[in-house]
């Protein structure tokens, strides 16, 4: 017994020094980053705490009308990414195509970080969370997309947990299987999230079973993007050149990038022709909202300029070999795709529910800033998945991965 | 078919002259109720009206699945947005002064020679047969009473996540802060039903009659004499939403019963 004390105090002492080196090797610049990215977590606990105890209303500027605003799309945002990250990750690591090996712990390390991000968010968009403890539970409502969207996300979140701890112990059976289990429960989960907006009767933007099947080719889109900024972020902040195999699997991921740009794109197309065509009742006024309307800056160079044709144009051209470019590209592809589900989430309340009556009260589209705490909340959100990043590149060396496959 | 035809046959011609003039009124009204004349502003096409006035055909002839099955008809051309119903419903359920349960919208409407007219729709809680409010809240907060069939709330289950609010096609859910729930219209179930009172507290405020609640299953009541009729179309708001709604709304002509 004493002897088994013994080794466990000596391998937590290794263990402590061995953190706190890897921690103390920042530049000052990764210091302050990392005290940012801090400020902006407390910054953002502390608004939602006050809008929490004061009434949500005195400080959000949702409405009965649009009563999902920033935050909903923020929340959609990151769990769009974290399911994006677990698939592609997984297309290496879980299904073994060699070329996407390298980029297997990062990426799953950012898929929790990004979703724990998504759940703070969450946690201040809904007004009594705790109740949601309790009873997502005791009262399940099986038809609730929301609630199998909750109930998947916390399963998927276990899945993915046990995976990076069975990567960092180098046991890949274990780790395949949560790795395997949670793209089931994370793709189960993200369409479910679809589905909130999808099987909505009176909301004709959202209302069909696009959303689900958009909601994963997206979310695809989106892990390319995050995994290429990571993983050139990561090699900056660690002062490292850039292996082989891990240029190899940028490329690759570049590629599959491409190619579910290209998905988006004619999804896109296809969703728009829809809604202009025949001018559907209720999606039309939408989709020209965004077409030549309130949201047509945001629709053609938010979503579709920075969010696709630039990306697409930069992959491209860096032939998937200049990360400068690939840098640049994946960066305003995340930009545009936050547009792109601010837009989804806000785009798909304008229109008033009686709008088709014509009464004076609804005549018009309806309208959505949002406020001051809402703005620091989200970018709470975005603190968070870089305040876990900058740290997991210290503590975790790098998540090397090229080594133990050699 | 044969034999009916031979008993028409036999049947003696009385001549137009016999027929009484409310027979023939009766008879005009109910051509004009089908072809929408009386559906007041969706005259532009003879099929959208049918769909108006057959909006929930299997409502209209459909078994009453509660008892009672609450629901209410409003006679729109009744109304003149006085507002008491709004009032008393705020009083009655302490709805908070930023909110309501039950509104009234207004349009203005120009008539053939140019001369504008105002038309007044009060909405409220359409305490559907198919409700999407209950489909989509994940704790069963929202939920529709096996009894009598009205959407209600369960404020200690509401987390707060308003997908009740987009769901609704009615806009009838609002968040109460006052609560920390979700609040919606319950046919004043806690406030006056439960006490033994027969209307709701809009319906009993209304002066002109506009608003007629009622127990659908009773084929007595006059909810369902004022559904169940074919001279004057009975339709329901956004029917395409297919939650099969138990508030309905109407036009009369006849002289307005004032109390």
């Amino acid at each position: 017994m004493a002897n088994g004390a013994e080794t466990a105090e000596l391998t937590l002492n290794h263990l402590e020094s061995l953190v706190t080196t890897r921690l103390k090797s920042g530049s000052m610049g990764y210091y302050a980053l990392l005290l940012l990215c801090g400020l902006l977590v407390l910054a953002a606990a502390a608004a939602g705490i006050h809008a929490m105890v004061a009434g949500h209303e005195k400080f959000y500027n949702v409405t009965r009308e649009i009563p999902w605003g920033i935050l909903i799309c923020t929340y959609v945002f990151f769990v769009v990414t974290s399911t994006g990250l677990c698939l592609i990750s997984s297309i290496g690591h879980v299904f073994g195509n060699q070329d996407f090996m390298p980029i297997a712990k990062r990426s799953v390390f950012l898929s929790i970080a990004t979703i724990l991000s998504g759940f703070f968010v969450i946690a201040f968009e809904i007004k009594i969370p705790w109740r949601m403890a309790i009873y997502n539970v005791i009262s399940p409502n099986l038809t609730s997309n929301i609630w199998w969207m909750g109930t998947l996300y916390g399963i998927y979140l276990a899945f993915m947990f046990a995976e990076y701890v069975f990567l960092l112990l180098d046991k890949h059976k274990p780790a395949v299987f949560c790795g395997f289990s949670g793209s089931v429960a994370g793709i189960a989960a993200h369409s479910n999230l679809g589905a909130v907006f999808g099987l909505l009767m009176g909301r004709e933007f959202w209302h069909g079973p696009y959303m689900p099947i958009y909601f994963i080719a997206s979310a695809m889109m989106t892990g390319c993007s995050v995994i290429i900024l990571f993983h050139i972020l990561g090699y900056k902040v660690n002062n490292e050149e850039m292996s082989a195999p891990m240029k190899n699997s940028l490329r690759v991921t570049s590629k599959v990038g491409v190619l579910l740009i290209s998905v988006i794109l004619f999804f896109t197309a296809w969703k728009m022709l829809s809604g202009i065509a025949g001018h559907p009742a209720g999606k039309y006024e939408a989709v020209m909202a965004l077409l030549n309307g309130p949201f047509a800056l945001n629709f053609w160079v938010g979503e579709l300029g920075l969010g696709m044709l630039f990306p697409l144009a930069m992959f491209l051209g860096s032939k998937g070999k200049n990360l400068k470019m690939m840098f640049i590209g994946s960066l305003a592809m995340i930009i545009g795709i936050f547009v792109m589900r601010y837009d989804l989430v806000v785009v798909g309340q304008i229109v008033p529910v009686y709008h088709e009556l014509g009464v004076n009260e609804y005549k018009h589209l309806l309208t959505y800033t949002p406020s001051l705490y809402e703005s620091i909340i989200a970018l709470g959100g975005f603190g968070i998945t870089g305040f876990l990043f900058l740290l997991g590149e210290k503590l975790f060396a790098g998540h090397k991965v090229e080594e133990q496959h050699h | 078919m044969k034999h009916i035809k031979h008993d028409l046959d036999k049947m003696k011609n009385e001549g137009m002259e016999n027929v009484p003039m409310e027979e023939r009124r009766q008879f005009l009204k109910m051509g004009l109720a089908i072809t929408g004349l009386f559906a007041g502003g969706t005259i532009f096409s003879a099929m959208s009206v049918m769909d108006k006035v057959f909006a929930s055909s299997d409502d209209f002839t459909a078994q009453y699945p509660y008892k009672p099955h609450y629901g209410m008809i409003i006679f729109q051309n009744r109304c003149v947005d006085c507002e008491r119903c709004v009032a008393a419903c705020g009083e009655t359920n302490h709805v908070p002064k930023e909110a309501y349960r039950t509104r009234v919208l207004s349009k203005e409407m120009p008539d053939a020679v140019g001369i504008v007219k105002r038309e007044f729709t009060p909405v409220l809680c359409n305490h559907c047969n198919i409700p999407q409010c209950t489909r989509v809240c994940p704790t069963k907060a929202t939920y529709k009473d096996p009894t009598n069939g009205i959407v209600m709330m369960n404020i200690n289950k509401c987390i707060g996540c308003l997908t009740c609010q987009e769901a609704c096609p009615y806009n009838a859910s609002y968040f109460n802060e006052e609560k920390h729930a979700v609040d919606k219209c319950n046919f004043c179930f806690d406030t006056r039903l439960s006490k033994g009172e027969k209307l709701t507290a809009c319906a009993a405020a209304c002066p002109a009659t506009c608003r007629v609640f009622g127990d659908l299953s009773d084929k007595g009541s006059d909810l369902f004499k004022a559904v169940h009729q074919l001279e004057r179309p009975v339709w329901v708001l956004r029917p395409e939403a297919g939650t099969k709604p138990n508030v309905f709304y109407t036009k009369d002509t006849s002289p307005v019963a004032f109390k």
